[in-house]
């Protein structure tokens, strides 16, 4: 919130923003090759950006001899920081909370129980679904298919048709089984665990630094 | 005269779709047997125990679990019937649907109305019981068949039921599993209802034998003298594997 809310042309802030999360990357022991990895899921975004300085109007600037568009290039500029900073936070909270805990989080944030139930649901039957979908592929490849072109689309979209089908089954007899336990709408809660003062305070001091950092470069300018 | 576990008497079922699956079903089971339920594949097994628990509402008939009549209009009584009644279904992962192992298990007991402790007693008393007590933490996707199979079985095991009823209880294990769970199945003292095609798993572990054919109950005997009348397991489309012998 803090880091969407600074306009780019508050580039100390920035900076101080990109060193905290890195900053906190290391204090989390992730290694940064795995950091970069996953963060190669931003680049449509990035190419998005870099074309908007040819885009737009009012000021221009010369560099490299290209003509550019100075508000292209401050929007260009506040995506690409704002889309990476987001990246980021992302990878800090997947690589330091698993899957678990971060669903339990969200029930205790009052996210509606049906949404939590669903994305529970989908954690744990993630790997049985694409372990059917390897196991019908490898049945496929047995018989000598390889999907080279359009006209193999035909049997691909039966194949995910019948995934679909056995999906919405095996959903069936799962429902038959929690009746069978006696379900009746919700999901056990978790004992919750106390929260330490130090925790909270471990917590908020990301944005709370991001905040400061903010604050200090609007008093330097 | 002995407790009854589980009487069925005059059960008759038809799908919506006017498909007949039961006509008729008698079917009593004293407290501590261990009953096989045999017959070939579209007798009406799996429409018969989804009985067991009001899953299926009683069109005809009536089902009654230690006395209780499962009356699935009435919320009340199907609440207490469906913790006397623990079916084990035949796929785990239909079973096992919560994110860890420990949390599956206290699942049954959690919607029965126990917290905090009693709670964590009852799921590691249940995991006991399978030898799956390490296992708790673990998501079901990381076990074995095996072992997600006695996870399933902990599952019910946790909310202790009047009565076990299992769908196809050795199917896909390997044999080792599959002794296994006869081992951990003998050493529970608890009525038993298996649904199986795996005689001589039926053998080793019951006493008694029921064949339910085209949805009648086509015997109902003392396990050894079913599996020895040749003409009555041929009828049936029932066979002993070759070599077996009683």
């Amino acid at each position: 919130m803090v880091a969407v809310a600074t306009p780019i042309t508050n580039i100390t802030a920035y900076i101080a923003y990109f060193s905290l999360i890195w900053l906190a990357l290391l204090t989390a022991k992730i290694p940064p090759l795995t950091v970069i990895k996953r963060s190669l899921i931003e680049i449509p975004f990035v190419a998005f950006a870099l074309l908007m300085p040819f885009f737009g109007q009012g000021e221009r600037v010369n560099f490299l001899g290209l003509s550019l568009y100075q508000e292209g290039i401050n929007a260009g500029a506040g995506i690409i920081a704002k889309a990476t900073l987001g990246v980021l936070s992302a990878i800090l909270l997947s690589a330091t909370t698993t899957a678990r805990e971060i669903l339990r989080g969200l029930e205790i944030l009052r996210l509606p129980s049906m949404l939590v139930q669903i994305a529970t649901f989908m954690l744990r039957y993630l790997n049985v679904v694409t372990d059917e979908m390897e196991r019908m592929s490898v049945a496929r490849s047995s018989r000598g298919f390889d999907a080279k072109g359009i006209r193999h689309w035909r049997v691909l979209a039966n194949s995910a048709g019948a995934l679909f089908i056995r999906s919405y089954e095996r959903g069936e007899r799962v429902h038959l089984a929690m009746l069978s336990r006696g379900y009746s709408g919700e999901l056990p809660k978790e004992e919750r665990e106390d929260v330490s003062p130090q925790q909270i305070a471990l917590g908020l001091a990301l944005p709370l630094l991001a905040l400061t950092s903010l604050l200090i470069s609007i008093l330097i300018l | 005269m002995p407790e009854k576990s589980l009487e069925i008497s005059g059960l008759a079922y038809a799908y919506p779709d006017g498909n007949q699956a039961l006509f008729g079903v008698n079917l009593s089971i004293n407290q501590g047997e261990r009953v096989a339920l045999l017959g070939p594949n579209g007798a009406g097994k799996t429409t018969l125990v989804l009985h067991l628990n009001g899953i299926i509402p009683t069109m005809q008939g009536q089902v009654r679990v230690a006395g209780e009549v499962v009356d699935s209009k009435n919320a009340e009584s199907i609440k207490s019937i469906r913790h006397k009644v623990g079916i084990v279904f035949q796929d785990p992962d239909d079973q096992l649907f919560m994110p860890t192992v420990g949390q599956d298990v206290a699942f049954g007991p959690y919607n029965a109305g126990l917290r905090g402790l009693e709670l964590e007693r009852a799921v590691k008393e249940a995991l006991e019981l399978v030898g799956m007590n390490e296992f708790i933490d673990r998501p079901p996707h990381h076990l074995s068949f095996g072992q997600r199979r006695r996870v399933a079985v902990a599952t019910v095991l946790a909310m202790k039921p009047e009565i076990l009823v299992m769908d196809e209880p050795s199917s896909n294990l390997d044999p080792a599993a599959r002794r296994e769970l006869a081992e951990i199945i003998t050493s529970l003292n608890i009525t038993l209802l298996m649904v199986t095609h795996d005689l001589p798993f039926a053998y080793e572990l019951c006493q008694r034998a029921v064949i339910l054919s085209a949805g009648v109950v086509a015997a109902d005997d003392e396990i050894s003298r079913v599996l020895s009348n040749k003409q009555l397991l041929t009828a049936n489309r029932l066979e002993l594997p070759k070599g077996f012998n009683l």
